[in-house]
Formats: C-alpha cells, structure tokens, sequence
C-alpha cells in the first residue's frame, strides 16, 4: 500500500481539521434536531436579486468580467463603502473576490513572508490561523473577554506583539462572539497598528449587522487608509452566502498585487454572482432592513430566554450569535454541545471551534425561526434541569 | 405611531400567536406592556381581528371564489360609500375595495358552489339601482393570500452546521 503522506505537503498534512466535524455528522442524520449552529442568514436571497441573475443568464452573460471584477459593480461598491466614511477609487483601489474567504486567502499571501506574525483576535472565525500557515506566516493569538465584550483591547494587543508582527486581523462585528468595535475602542487599536507598523486587514462581513450601534471601519480613522486592506462582501447582509461575492479594498499597490494571486487562482469572480450583487446593491436595501429588523427582534428573544435559563450572557450588539459562558455547568465546551445534542437534539457550536479563549462559551445562531427558538430554549432548559443546573 | 407600536401590529399580523411574553422579549418590553398596547388597539378598532390564513384547496374544501368588477352610479352627497355599504352589508362579500381604473368596485365574493355566487350576482348585485354592470371572474388557483405562498416547499436547505 503506497503511504500516501510522503506524497503531501506537511503543512498541509498538519492544518487542524474543523472542530464541528463530528458534531456535524451527528446531529445531520439526527431526525427532529433543531440548529442553532449555522452560520449563515435563514433567508433566502430576496427574490429581485436571484431574478436580475436569472435576466442575466437570459440576456447571455456567461462570460469572464475583468480579473478585478465588472466595472459597474467595483463603481456601486465604492459608492456603497462611503456610508462607512471609506473612499476608495473603482479602477485601482477594489478587487472584487469569490466570497470575502478569497479576500482572507489573497490579502495574507500578499502580505506575509516566510516567519511573519500575524495577530488574530481569539476566539474568531476559523480561517485566519490555518492560512497565515500555510503562507509560511505564524499565528499569534490576542485574546479578548467577556468582561470586555470580547472587544479587542491594546493591553492584551501590547503583550503578544514583537518586532516581527506584520498584520493584525480586525474581525468584527465578530463571528462568533457577536462582539463589535466602537470608535473608540479602533482608535486606541489604529494608534497601536501605526506605532508597531502593522497592516490591518479589516474583515467586516457582518458590517450591516448591527443593533443599537453604528458599525465603524478602522480603515476610515485618520492615517488608516494606507495601512489598511477592508474585506466586506454580500453573504450576510444580502443573504447570499452561495453567491461566493466579496470584495477587497485597500491601497492601489496593495490591490495591484493582489490582483495577480487572484488572477492566477481563480480568473475572476463568477459572473452571475456579480450581476446579483450588483442589484443587491443597487435595489437592495428594503430588504435588507427587514432582514436586520428581524434578527434584532431575535436576539432580544433568545439573549432574554438565555439570561432566564440563569445563563451569564452579554447582549451582542452584532452579527447574528450569541456566545454564553456555559461554565456555570461544569462541562467544557465539547461535553456541554454534545450532551445537548444527543439528550435534547440542540445542535450548537462549541466555543472552543474558534479558538482556545472559546472555552466555557458556546455559540448559539439566531439565524432560525422564532418557533424553533422558543423550542431550542425549552429544550435547553430541560437540558439544564437534567444535569442539575437549572436555575 | 411610535416604533414599538408598529413593530408589535407588524409581528401580530404574521404570527397572532406569539405570547405576550414572546413579543415582550423581543421588543425589549413587559408582558404586561404588550399586554395594554394590544388591547388599546383592539379597542381603537386599529386590530380589527385576528385571522388564520387557510389553504383550502389543499383542505380538499371547495370555497368558489369570485372576484367581481363593479360600475356603479356615485349618489349625491354620499358619493360610493352608501351603495359600497349596500353591497358590503350581505355576508356572501368577502372583500370590497373602491378601485381606481375601468370599474369602481372590486368585490370579492365566496360561495359554497358556484350557482350560489351566480344567483348572488344575478338576484342581488346586479338588480341593485345604482349598479351599472357587473363582470365576475372565478378564480381558479390561489397562489399566494395575504403574503403567503400556498405550497410554498422552500424547507431550511442550509448545512446544519457551518462556522
């Protein structure tokens, strides 16, 4: 039998395999399971973006756009960024990506040689580490709390950093804590990026996804521009996750290169992703506000129904989780998840998926009905009765 | 209308079933809130009642339904709204709207069979004085009442779990 490891890169060989796989694979077979686990809206595109792909299709647009994306939409995302004070210039400041996962992928090879650091905010969404890896960089987790929101802070930024940091992630409105960034909380950050020289790459998928506070892009604050690469993209806000559009913006030099990886890897963005985003930006916005309106109305439900289950949880002012500490139960993470699983056929996702600060916390989507919620909630408290916790 | 109002007329009008406990939690207010709002609305008649949209066809209930184009005469000093009142008062009308266009009065009218509907229009729509003509369209297929799609099989196709 031929040993097919020596055959593979090692690097590759050692990336750590996703934390959920077996929690997956249960709860996928596992009949009348309700899942708070998934991390993507519970609409379904609306339907006038899904039809301008369907007119596009009709009219024969199957072909390749530029490498940097149609020229129309890279203008509509400029225009669209200045809500968040972010200037950018269509032709040479915008790199329209499959998915803003392409923006992480393109945005680190550019950035990273052989030993750099990169600084990642932890817990956090799973993709920032294993890259940095495989671009020869290393991972540096900076560890953010509860007690602060899970807000990223300078005191923990000032004792991970050394002299060869080079990029530091800002993910935020933050899977999976639903923790977000005030102004000044990025201030304090973008004076610490200038005073250690860091590149922010900025990931603000969930930007639109904001309650009771206005989202703010650290690319905007004064001499942030230059030293910043914002990725932002149509999954969440539009709900349109298998549309794989997202986009990257930063500095001409930077984008230029980026440009090259993304030209080389994957040509261009598909077009019938780009016409749909192209009308979610120009017709959109209704919708959207209803979608917002909405999953506001459900986090004050389930953080509400947490907090009377007599779990500690802070009101997560973005995205669409929440992260209660589990550690009044006495179960770590993993056993906490799967024991509801198989008692209750709860599906949620332990923190620990997303880095080792998620230990104690689990994530909890809201990105489900109403019904199902007040359901999930029943069952978890039942949950709690059965180990004894219960309030 | 303050927001709070609004939110809370919005989440009746799809789901009258929410708890006011449900409804508290999620607009940040007291049960007992809710609780007062909704029975000023009731009382302002601005929640006139609370319905149950139901697929009949898939009850394997026949309910004909007619939607009729009206022309009528406007009367002095009552304009439309004293014959719309003639017409709305009999309890086989559904739905009575005043129309912009070619006809003046759209009604909507449900039967048991379909002769009932035809005596209705033929034996009390069409004799009253000030109705010029009528012009009834059965409807055939419901697709879609009141912001629902009837066979609607759009389950939650999405992974799970995803990160």
């Amino acid at each position: 039998m031929m040993n097919a490891e020596k055959y593979m890169n090692q690097t590759v060989i050692d990336l750590p395999p996703s934390g959920i796989r077996k929690f997956f694979d249960l709860a996928s077979t596992m009949e009348g399971c309700i899942s708070l686990g998934v991390g993507e809206p519970d609409f379904v595109t609306p339907w006038h973006i899904r039809e301008a792909c369907f007119y596009s299709l009709e009219e024969g647009y199957t072909m390749y756009t530029p490498n940097s994306g149609m020229p129309e939409l890279r203008e509509a995302i400029c225009q669209y960024l200045q809500k968040y004070n972010l200037h950018f210039d269509w032709e040479k400041e915008v790199l329209v990506t499959v998915g803003a996962s392409e923006g992480i992928d393109v945005a680190l090879r550019t950035l990273i040689s052989s030993g750099d650091e990169v600084l990642i905010p932890d817990p956090s969404y799973i993709s920032y580490a294993p890259i940095t890896t495989l671009v020869g960089g290393v991972a540096v987790p900076v560890n953010t709390y509860e007690k602060d929101e899970f807000r990223l802070t300078v005191a923990e930024l000032e004792k991970v950093v050394t002299p060869k940091s080079k990029v530091l992630i800002m993910p935020y409105p933050n899977n999976p804590t639903g923790g977000i960034m005030g102004k000044e909380d990025l201030e304090a950050v973008a004076q610490f990026a200038i005073k250690h020289d860091l590149i922010v790459i900025s990931d603000e998928i969930y930007s639109e996804l904001t309650y009771d506070a206005d989202h703010h892009s650290i690319g905007a604050l004064p001499n942030m521009k230059e030293r910043t690469i914002v990725l932002n993209g149509f999954s969440k806000a539009f709900a349109m996750t298998g549309w794989r559009v997202g986009y990257a913006c930063g500095p001409a030099s930077f984008i230029a290169q980026m440009t090259k990886i993304h030209q080389y890897t994957t040509l261009c963005a598909p077009i019938m992703g780009q016409m749909a985003a192209l009308e979610a930006l120009k017709n959109g916005r209704q919708e959207m506000e209803k979608m917002i309106a909405s999953y506001k109305q459900r986090r004050n439900l389930i953080v509400d129904g947490f907090r009377k289950l007599g779990f500690d949880c802070f009101e997560p002012k973005g995205a669409f989780y929440i992260f209660p500490s589990i550690k009044f139960t006495g179960l770590t993470s993993d056993e906490f998840v799967e024991q509801l699983l198989m008692k209750e056929k709860v599906a949620v996702v332990p923190g620990t998926a997303f880095g080792p600060s998620g230990e104690g916390f689990i994530r909890c989507s809201y990105a489900a009905s109403v019904n199902n919620l007040n359901e999930a909630l029943r069952r978890i408290g039942r949950f709690l009765e059965s180990i004894g916790k219960n309030k | 209308m303050d927001n709070l109002t609004k939110e809370l007329l919005i989440l009746l009008e799809n789901n009258n079933r929410l708890t006011t406990e449900q409804i508290g939690s999620m607009l940040k207010a007291s049960p007992e809130e809710i609780a007062e709002r909704i029975d000023q609305l009731e009382k302002e008649q601005i929640i006139v009642r609370y319905n149950t949209v139901i697929n009949w066809e898939k009850a394997q209930v026949h309910r004909p339904t007619a939607l009729i184009e009206v022309n009528i005469t406007p009367q002095r000093g009552s304009g439309y709204d004293k014959v719309a009142e003639r017409i709305y008062r009999f309890p086989q009308v559904k739905s009575l709207y005043l129309v912009s266009g070619t006809y003046d009065l759209c009604v909507i009218v449900e039967g048991d069979t379909m002769q009932e509907i035809s005596n209705f229009v033929a034996e009390h729509l069409a004799c009253l004085e000030e109705v010029r003509g009528t012009k009834t369209n059965f409807i055939m297929r419901s697709y879609k009442k009141d912001g629902v799609i009837f066979n609607d099989n759009t389950t939650d196709k999405r992974l799970v779990i995803s990160l």
